[in-house]
């Protein structure tokens, strides 16, 4: 497993687009994926209300784990843009 | 015996037709409700409910497009939810039925939003959507929304709500009725603007049972059940009359005498240019832009926003085009103008110009955008703040349009206190455009979508036609033009109060144009003005109404 912390710049957060764009990767590979706001419980990345539930703002932290560094930069870019 | 049902007539015209209703609420699964055993056979139905609501969500969502496909996938995602979905087969694991299963397994995630307030909470009716769908094919019973025929209908609703008419087919539907509503509720607007005959607050509309055949006047409010062939066969005669009356007014809006009142179309985007070209509008009173910020996570950029405006703009060269900066506020929170602290009441929140004071460059940009549109364009462009209160907001508003270039910025009269001191606001602003809906609502204190409050939405007000009476004075006074491009405008009868009153324009949606100048052409000024102040003279809204037809004779012979 690898595990990335990645500060979210996506305006909205991980909300609206950028959360189904977030999920929708996830969901496509293979493995376990999680993903936690700061320091807190991981939730599975593939389950959309379990992601808008940690409701991340723009400026949170996140930590993801999965299982290639490939997924972790999709992933980071999709918090990251818009 | 034919059993006639009344109501109130919102859109004229006649429609008849078997019913079908609208079905808005799914019933609950009973709580601990148990399936009879077998585990697999209940948790593969379950699973075959929930993926079945996905591919549809996500069908709808392919088909429409746009923003509409945004959230229609990120609802097929909630139904594919895995976590969910195990959430669920633990249930039924236990003995829980599928159908309870899937809404106990929602109503978790449910609170969660719900408790998280803001952006979250809002995402609970694409939440409940998702259940109701997944949860009425688990009982066999019709899916929420508005219903597919391949046989035209008469669609019966105890109200629409805006995300209905998202699936409305007008080819399909031949009238509405709805047993709540007032004038100026979501099935009244969509009605005229679609120009299909609709009776509202309709309390009888309930015992309707789908299949029933309706016969639905919209002029004059009332609906026939089972009605007879002749009598069907009559109402369309004559209601075909009219609509030749109608259909013969043509030029520019002016009274018998010669007035001119120019009619103006109320749009909400380029799609609505073609209807607005054909019923004769001579410019746009009303360009609502929401439609380029609603359900989308980032603002629109400069250039999308300038071919919005272009689009529009172009299509009325040397024509006024009056567009009204974003009316956002707590009831249509955007992803990206995030909503202050809670506003227990968002109608009296946070809306319109006082969004953009707290997010100056969010206006600033589409003003930019609409200055660049008017630069190769032959329109003659105009902007006006929605919810303005005083004279600051007007001074404030006047400012960042001059700073963009755009000179002439005018001001919406929604408020009361902007309406009892427009004066004062009439020496910053270019020009007033009376908003009678929400200016019905403020001065009778009576929100628009609550439809036991059906009496107090009536822009027929003594009260709301005193306020109108204001503004246009004190427009007149400073030499500004007081429009009005609210849904009163597209009432023929009070179409001619309002000329009385002292009215310079109106703008409606453009099913209603044709009809409204055909009314005006029948009348004089001096019969405006007379109705005018007969209207205000009165004691409540009908007494109004009445009083103003009394001295209205040449719109007798159209039936208004």
């Amino acid at each position: 497993m690898a595990e990335r912390r990645v500060k979210v710049e996506s305006e909205v957060g991980l909300h609206a687009r950028p959360a189904a764009l977030f999920v929708g990767a996830a969901a496509k590979a293979g493995g376990d994926v999680t993903v936690a706001k700061g320091d807190g419980s991981p939730v599975s990345a593939k389950s959309i209300l379990a992601v808008m539930s940690l409701d991340v703002r723009h400026g949170d932290e996140i930590v993801i784990n999965a299982e290639s560094e490939e997924l972790l930069d999709e992933l980071a870019a999709i918090a990251n843009a818009g | 015996m034919a059993d006639t049902l009344s109501g109130v007539g919102v859109s004229p015209g006649v429609g008849a037709g078997p019913a079908l209703r609208l079905v808005r609420a799914v019933p609950e699964p009973p709580s601990g409700e148990r399936h009879d055993g077998d585990v697999a056979a209940e948790a593969a139905r379950a699973a075959d409910a929930l993926e079945r609501t996905a591919e549809e969500l996500a069908e709808r969502g392919a088909r429409a497009g746009g923003e509409a496909e945004e959230v229609l996938s990120a609802q097929a995602l909630m139904a594919r939810d895995p976590a969910l979905a195990d959430d669920v087969r633990r249930r039924v694991e236990e003995g829980t039925s599928a159908a309870r299963a899937v809404f106990d397994a929602f109503t978790v995630y449910r609170d969660m939003l719900a408790a998280a307030g803001g952006y979250l909470a809002a995402r609970v009716a694409d939440l409940d959507d998702v259940r109701d769908r997944a949860v009425a094919r688990l009982l066999g019973v019709p899916v929420p929304g508005v219903p597919e025929s391949a046989e035209p209908f008469v669609l019966v609703a105890d109200d629409l709500a805006p995300a209905d008419t998202a699936t409305l087919d007008p080819g399909r539907v031949l009238a509405l009725v709805t047993a709540e509503g007032g004038p100026t509720s979501h099935t009244a607007i969509l009605a005229r603007a679609l120009g299909l005959p609709a009776v509202v607050a309709c309390p009888g509309a309930r015992a309707v049972t789908d299949g029933t055949t309706l016969l639905v006047d919209g002029a004059g409010g009332t609906v026939t059940v089972d009605p007879a062939p002749e009598l069907v066969e009559r109402s369309r005669e004559r209601a075909a009359a009219r609509a030749a009356a109608v259909a013969a007014s043509v030029g520019p809006g002016r009274t018998a005498d010669g007035h001119p009142v120019p009619l103006l179309a109320n749009i909400g985007g380029p799609k609505d240019v073609p209807a607005a070209l054909e019923n004769g509008a001579e410019g746009v009173g009303l360009y609502r832009t929401e439609f380029l910020f609603l359900d989308r996570a980032d603002a629109p950029g400069h250039e999308e926003q300038v071919a919005a405006y272009r689009a529009v703009l172009e299509a009325f060269p040397g024509a006024k085009v009056v567009v009204r900066t974003l009316d956002a506020g707590a009831d249509k929170p955007l992803a990206f103008l995030p909503p202050s602290a809670g506003e227990p009441n968002p109608a009296l929140g946070e809306r319109g110009v006082r969004m953009m004071r707290l997010f100056p460059e969010v206006l600033e940009t589409q003003l930019a955008a609409l200055a660049e549109a008017a630069r190769d364009t032959a329109a003659e462009l105009r902007v006006m703040a929605p919810m303005v209160t005083d004279e600051a907001d007007a001074a404030w508003f006047a400012e960042a349009a001059a700073k963009a270039g755009i000179e002439g910025a005018g001001v919406m009269i929604e408020v009361p206190a902007a309406a009892i001191r427009a004066a004062h606001i009439a020496a910053t602003a270019g020009f007033f455009s009376v908003g009678t809906n929400d200016l019905t609502q403020y001065t009778c204190a009576a929100d628009r979508e609550v439809g036991a409050l059906g009496r107090f939405q009536d822009p027929w007000q003594p009260a709301v036609l005193d306020l109108v009476a204001m503004a246009a004075q004190a427009a007149d006074a400073a030499g500004r033009e007081c429009g009005v491009c609210g849904e009163a405008a597209a009432d023929p009868v009070l179409a001619c109060v309002l000329t009385g009153l002292g009215v310079t324009s109106l703008s409606m949606g453009a099913g209603a144009l044709p009809a409204v100048r055909a009314a005006l052409s029948r009348v004089t000024l001096q019969e405006c003005r007379a109705a005018a102040s007969a209207a205000r003279a009165a004691r409540d809204a009908e007494g109004a109404g009445r009083a103003a037809r009394d001295h209205l004779p040449g719109l007798a012979e159209l039936g208004f």
